[in-house]
């Protein structure tokens, strides 16, 4: 990487052929070039295309038969997103990711610290068994909350035997944000504990030493120096909760919408494409935004 | 922690010591009640799921006595053996190619200065920070608009189907490899590979027979990963297959949404023995290969847990 930074004048800088210096950096750069084509080309016309597809879409206008046109282009779709319809659906995705977020965080946090101060051996199992879910099948296990929520499931029965009835809270925000969490949990849990592991603990044995409470030393020292992974843990879960739409389409009903299940509804059965393409620039703006800040946040090296 | 204190500050008071080793010994007990329950929220509903599989009664979720007889309907089920086979065909085939293009973009980026680096850096990128909703429409519309256009040039008839699928993932996979790849590069001795080829082997040889031994298990990692996105992805397939041909999860997630059945227990639980046993083997291949198999971990973690909402 910084190696590829430095320029080829200044690695060639003292040459004695100069010229002969100068071509071999252009074939250099030209066979650089050619080993780059194949994904290049592929990325341009399969992603960068698509997504120019789309934009065009987000300014198009609609027919009277409902048919994206392109027509007296302009910026209707995007304002369309400031009536009420949308715009609560932005908010409520917006409230139930912030939701989910401090929540992973709420639990996310203690869990990382106590990973960090176990031995390297236990360490490393407890870490495996954080990773599994981590990598395994999303649908699958978003679908187990299906069964454990339902209106026969294990929740509502013990409910039921305690007295309380049948306590269903299937297709609820609830059960969304329930189902987010578990979902991005880890995403929290491994930027968290990447940062909080790397923590001098002697610094926070020097704060108890000088009197720091147990709150104090943790409000003052230990999390000002774990902030770069709470950043990087919040973003990661945030912004996947922002677009989620595999987990509110099985555990939400149909009076809790969000962005990601808005958006595709656009497309398979309200058929305005303008307004789905301009929604889903939106989404991606605030993502772009977001993994800026992430990596301003040291994201790349947790 | 206190002894010290302690020692160093004879005057303090005791009771105050005692109070903080309490108070400390409670944190201790709160942090580690969190961690059993982070490990049971985790895998309790995967392990519930796993027994209900086994219930003999219909309705999911209430036991009915031991049963293999949904594992019976989901081998017998054309539909599903269909998909699983689309499935594989378009991990294996999306993998390769995705292998393939992927490692050259991160060599290039990695080890040469052109034209367009910067462009294409910031493309190489792109895909794994978008939403999954966002490609998904882009794909949907491409392929519409596509479609249509070879229909007008050459009165092609093309339909969504395996083809289009497999485009729409190696799209995302490419990224995903050259992240993992390039991490690797960039930690490997370029050196190495200057000192081949002061000793006459071409770039070319130097290449296969030095850098690519070097980048082996990023190399792995990175088909693995690009592995477990295809066969894990739902919501761009949905909107890049057609009624020609689905994978399994984009036929699972419909299933599930017109009702909960015995039958998607079982389908669920093979589907997550799978993918578990990918991780089994990625954490094998990376203890093999002396660890860095799968990458920078922020970066993997930022785009998976994109590729997965």
């Amino acid at each position: 990487m910084t190696l590829a930074a430095v320029p080829p004048e200044e690695t060639t800088a003292g040459a004695a052929t100069p010229e002969f210096e100068r071509a071999a950096a252009r074939a250099e750069s030209r066979r650089g070039f050619l080993i780059a084509v194949p994904a290049y080309l592929y990325l341009i016309v399969f992603f960068a295309v698509p997504l120019g597809i789309v934009f065009a879409y987000s300014f198009a206008n609609r027919n009277r038969f409902g048919e994206a046109v392109f027509t007296n282009i302009g910026f209707d779709a995007y304002r369309r997103l400031a009536e009420p319809i949308v715009r609560d659906i932005l908010f409520r995705s917006l409230w139930l990711a912030l939701l989910t977020t401090g929540i992973c965080l709420l639990i996310g946090y203690p869990f990382s610290y106590y990973l960090t101060t176990r031995s390297s051996k236990v360490r490393n199992i407890l870490l495996v068994f954080v990773m599994i879910p981590f990598w395994s099948n999303f649908l699958v296990r978003n679908y187990a909350w299906r069964v454990i929520l339902g209106k026969d499931g294990v929740i509502s029965r013990i409910t039921d035997f305690l007295g309380l009835g049948e306590v269903e809270i299937l297709f609820t925000p609830s059960a969304v944000v329930l189902g987010l969490v578990y979902g991005f949990l880890p995403f929290m849990i491994l930027p968290l504990y990447a940062s909080i592991e790397r923590i001098e603990m002697s610094l926070i044995e020097a704060g108890r030493d000088l009197y720091a409470s147990g709150w104090q030393s943790f409000r003052r020292i230990l999390f000002p120096l774990s902030k770069p992974g709470v950043i990087a843990g919040s973003i990661l879960v945030f912004v996947p909760s922002l677009g989620a739409y595999v987990t509110p389409e099985i555990l939400g009903g149909a009076k809790t919408t969000l962005l990601g299940s808005y958006i595709v509804t656009q497309f398979l059965t309200a058929r305005n494409w303008p307004v789905g393409a301009s929604l889903s620039f939106v989404l991606m703006a605030v993502m772009l935004l977001a993994t800026i800040v992430y990596f301003r946040a040291g994201g790349r090296n947790l | 922690m206190t002894a010290v204190g302690d020692r160093l500050l004879p005057g303090a008071s005791v009771a105050r010591v005692g109070d903080f080793a309490r108070r400390f010994s409670l944190t201790r007990g709160a942090l580690a009640a969190n961690a059993w329950f982070v490990y049971l929220f985790f895998y309790a509903p995967i392990a519930l799921l796993v027994v209900f599989s086994f219930s003999a009664d219909r309705n999911v979720g209430r036991w009915g006595g031991f049963t293999l007889g949904w594992y019976d309907d989901f081998i017998g089920n054309t539909s599903i053996q269909n998909a699983i086979w689309v499935s594989l065909r378009v991990a294996l085939l999306s993998t390769v190619i995705s292998v393939v293009l992927g490692t050259l973009a991160a060599f290039a980026i990695e080890r040469f200065r052109f034209r367009g680096r910067q462009a294409f850096d910031a493309l190489l990128y792109l895909p794994i920070i978008i939403p999954d909703v966002t490609m998904a429409v882009m794909m949907l519309l491409f392929f519409s608009e596509f479609f249509d256009l070879l229909n007008l040039l050459f009165g092609a008839d093309l339909r969504k189907g395996f083809a289009s699928i497999t485009v729409s993932h190696i799209a995302f996979n490419i990224s995903f490899v050259s992240v993992v790849v390039r991490a690797r590069l960039a930690g490997m001795d370029r050196r190495l590979e200057e000192a081949a080829m002061d000793l006459y082997a071409s770039r070319w040889k130097a290449f296969r027979h030095v850098t690519l031994p070097q980048i082996a298990p990023g190399v792995a990692g990175g088909a693995l990963l690009a592995l477990t996105l295809s066969l894990d992805d739902v919501v761009v397939t949905q909107f890049a297959s057609g009624p020609g041909a689905t994978t399994l999860p984009v036929y699972v997630f419909g299933l599930i949404r017109r009702g909960v059945t015995p039958l998607i227990n079982s389908v669920s639980v093979v589907m997550l023995v799978a993918s578990v046993g990918l991780v089994l083997l990625s954490l094998f291949v990376q203890r093999s290969r002396g660890g860095g198999a799968v990458g920078p971990p922020g970066a993997v973690a930022a785009g998976r847990s994109r590729r997965r909402s």
